[in-house]
């Protein structure tokens, strides 16, 4: 979960301002420093963190927050709004011409990931109805041009290549191949270069001037240290980009790098890279971004995702239950099952708000946690899923044994539902309110 | 066995270590000077013709972090040199300089580790990292030193994930003329590892290199696939392996770090590849690495020629990073 260390900092740091009544100076001092720290561990560039911490004094100082009556929400407002502009206000597209086929390059260091994005943006692409072409001129990295067919197979997207000729010339007949075959968007992707190395550089100038591309994206690994600025600046000044794309995002990297490109280009950050898989590519939110640094969460990715996976009506339903505590094993199987189609756990975990990164520690999810309590669940009777008091030492031995578990994974299943069926008893009120020692309940389950 | 000789005998020694040195500075000094903004310049800036003041500490801490030293590393170095300014009464700059270029150096010193001396035929060799820190690429430089030390070299082309991961080893080892097992893409790295092994034996192979796929190290699935592929190893070897190196791109910010330590937690990492020296003027991380862990860099790439992996050298890399080049290049 990118930014996590930078969101619990964060929030530790406005702790602190809960419930104080007036701020001194000496106060947003204190909270800025804080704020200083984090950005420049999540690494964020130096002058860009100073220029930040500058801007928010200056407001945070002002009347408007020393005035208020709840000056430490003052403060996260300011904070989070900065960020969300030094991030790039809303959502930016993808250009395209008006006159296809659209050219997209595809530029950046290497290892950045270039290639996979490539992919990824063609399958995006496709799947809105366009009919990409990807196109291979990475001449110099062995196999990056059967890397790009490989990739351009599994998603059944057509890919131009010239084997290890001037990628000029490369670029100049695909786009000549895509006007014969009808493709209207031409991805490009070019080798992995040092934004340093002239010559290289130069070869995508010509390139740009050799197919006048509509988008040229720079893709930027999140991990990307204090040098984002310089590389960013660089590959900007030479070819004027459209874009970025930060990829790797579903590491644990701070990804100060994304604060940093776009506030020394004024570029937009496009698309975010979030898994290796080929649909592992999502439009960047930069408001989203800027609530989870805050952890207020990023509530809108998933509610957007549970709207697509989930079944309403059945939602509905389970929700009723819950409230009349009469939640079942059956239930809890949809609902497993629907929050595997939503994507991995841990990604949907980091966007629940207050759900920051001193809880999650510990909290290592395992999808594979997650097979098993399924394995357990369907080796139970319909009626042992509707009922599960009646089930015995009998029936736990039958079920571990068809599940491939021990007796102890089934037992430890029971208990943490029943634990959780109790908590929800007690939540719903018809026992008042909860006592002693708080259970974890389900969550536990995916330890 | 003229390879284990030719490597780690006696006979070398003297000349060629310095032949080496003098390579691996050249190598640092020109891929340093690639950049204007640099480290080194701006080093150099705060360092000329100043007295010592707490300005200058506080501009020399802001050039550590933009390094990418890290805020506790910087804090520390910095810290280390107000103390011996005031217990050595330092009042210029350029004599501060020199201290900075010792701390930096004692710094590290105390990871620093050359390759392990091979004992048992096959020198085993595991090269792992996140995606895109240039494992491949450094397998191929390696197997090329190898190579050139007359031995015979094993490849294993254990990343059967990425599109192209087993092609692009593949051009390697025939370009470099170097043998080399692999299975279908999407196959079992694990069982990519036990035809390794067991073939470096077979045929007497002297080092068995192998490869894995990238990995984001908060990837808990793919961290245990990792450790199994250790297992299998270890287990078909009856040994430990000699090296896992992990492979960190010079241009990473502060999440080498957790690189680092959730990988260690996975396999037992014996030391650091650091690559793509070459394009930044940075490579802090190697101190805050250096300082928070105790993780030695063993190897440097510093450039895209074969030869262009380097065993890491403390001083060297210290007085290339200030500049002290200048007098000597």
């Amino acid at each position: 979960m990118a930014f996590q260390n930078l969101s619990s900092r964060l929030q530790e740091t406005m702790r602190k301002l809960r419930g104080k009544g007036r701020l001194s100076e000496k106060d947003v001092d204190g909270i800025l420093r804080e704020i200083r720290l984090a950005l420049l561990e999540a690494d964020v560039n130096y002058k860009v963190v100073k220029d930040f911490i500058a801007h928010v004094k200056e407001r945070a100082t002002g009347h408007e927050v020393l005035s208020s009556l709840t000056p430490g929400q003052q403060v996260v407002r300011i904070v989070n709004e900065e960020l969300t502009q030094l991030m790039g206000g809303s959502q930016a597209k993808l250009n395209l011409s008006s006159k296809p086929p659209s050219v997209v390059m595809m530029v950046g260091l290497q290892g950045a990931g270039k290639t996979t994005t490539g992919g990824k943006l063609a399958r995006m692409l496709k799947a809105q109805g366009h009919r990409p072409l990807l196109v291979a001129c990475d001449i110099y990295r062995p196999a990056a041009i059967k890397q790009l067919q490989v990739l351009g197979e599994q998603i059944e997207i057509p890919v131009f290549s010239m084997g290890e000729q001037n990628p000029v010339d490369i670029a100049k007949a695909a786009y000549a191949h895509a006007q014969r075959h009808n493709n209207d968007v031409v991805l490009i992707d070019t080798a992995g270069r040092l934004h340093v190395d002239a010559e290289l550089m130069e070869e995508l100038v010509q390139i740009k001037e050799a197919v006048d591309p509509a988008d040229i994206l720079l893709v930027v690994d999140a991990m990307t240290g204090q040098d984002a600025v310089n590389v960013a600046q660089s590959f900007n000044e030479q070819l004027e980009l459209g874009g970025v794309v930060l990829t790797k995002l579903d590491g644990d990297a701070r990804g100060g790098a994304a604060l940093s490109v776009k506030a020394v280009t004024g570029k937009p950050i496009k698309y975010v890279g979030i898994s290796e898989k080929m649909d592992g590519l999502e439009p960047f939110h930069p408001d989203r971004m800027a609530s989870r640094i805050l952890g207020m969460g990023d509530m809108l990715t998933l509610i957007e995702k549970a709207v697509s996976a989930v079944d309403e009506e059945k939602a509905e339903k389970i929700a009723a239950k819950l409230r009349e505590a009469e939640f079942t094993l059956e239930d809890f199987q949809d609902q497993l099952s629907q929050m595997k189609s939503m994507g991995p756990i841990d990604q949907l975990i980091g966007m629940i708000p207050g759900m920051n990164a001193r809880q999650l520690q510990g909290l290592e999810v395992d999808d594979s946690h997650l097979k098993k309590i399924e394995a357990i669940i369907q080796s139970m009777t319909p009626e042992e899923r509707r009922r599960p008091e009646i089930i015995g030492g009998s029936r736990r031995k039958r079920i571990a044994q068809g599940s491939g578990t021990r007796v102890q994974d089934v037992n430890r299943l029971l208990k943490q539902f029943s634990q959780t069926k109790q908590m929800l008893k007690q939540l719903s009120g018809s026992q008042g309110s909860p006592r002693g020692r708080r259970k974890k309940g389900m969550f536990s389950l995916f330890q | 066995m003229v390879f284990w000789k030719r490597m780690f005998g006696e006979e070398k020694k003297q000349e060629q270590e310095k032949e080496k040195e003098q390579g691996f500075f050249q190598k640092l000094v020109q891929g340093l000077e690639k950049t204007k903004q640099g480290f080194v310049d701006k080093v150099d800036g705060i360092m000329t013709g100043r007295k010592v003041d707490e300005e200058l500490f506080e501009e020399l801490e802001e050039a550590l972090i933009q390094a990418d030293c890290g805020l506790p590393t910087a804090i520390f170095l910095v810290d280390q040199l107000r103390e011996r300014a005031r217990s050595e009464r330092i009042t210029e700059s350029e004599e501060l300089k020199s201290v900075l270029v010792e701390e930096i150096t004692a710094l590290l010193e105390r990871n620093a580790a050359p390759l392990k001396t091979p004992e048992e035929k096959p020198y085993v060799i595991m090269v792992v990292g996140v995606n895109g820190a240039g494992k491949t690429t450094t397998i191929g430089k390696l197997a090329y030193r190898f190579k050139q030390e007359k031995a015979k070299v094993l490849l294993a082309a254990g990343d059967t994930f990425r599109a192209g991961a087993i092609e692009q080893l593949t051009v390697w080892a025939n370009r470099i003329g170097v043998e080399l097992v692999s299975h279908a893409a999407g196959s079992d790295p694990a069982a990519v590892a036990y035809d390794a092994v067991n073939a470096a034996k077979a045929r007497g192979s002297d080092v068995l290199v192998l490869d894995t796929a990238g990995r984001l190290q908060t990837k808990v699935n793919l961290m245990n696939e990792l450790a199994k592929v250790h297992r299998v190893v270890q287990r078909e070897l009856g040994r430990d392996l000699d090296e896992i190196l992990l492979v960190v791109d010079a241009t990473t910010g502060q999440n080498a770090l957790s690189q680092a330590k959730m990988f260690q937690e996975a396999v037992p990492l014996s030391g650091i590849a650091l690559t793509k020296l070459d394009g930044t003027a940075k490579g802090g991380i190697v101190l805050a690495l250096a300082n928070e862990l105790n993780l030695a860099v063993k190897l440097v790439g510093v450039g895209e020629q074969y030869e262009d992996l380097q065993d890491f050298d403390a001083s060297a890399f210290a007085k290339a990073l200030f500049g002290q080049s200048r007098e000597n290049a």
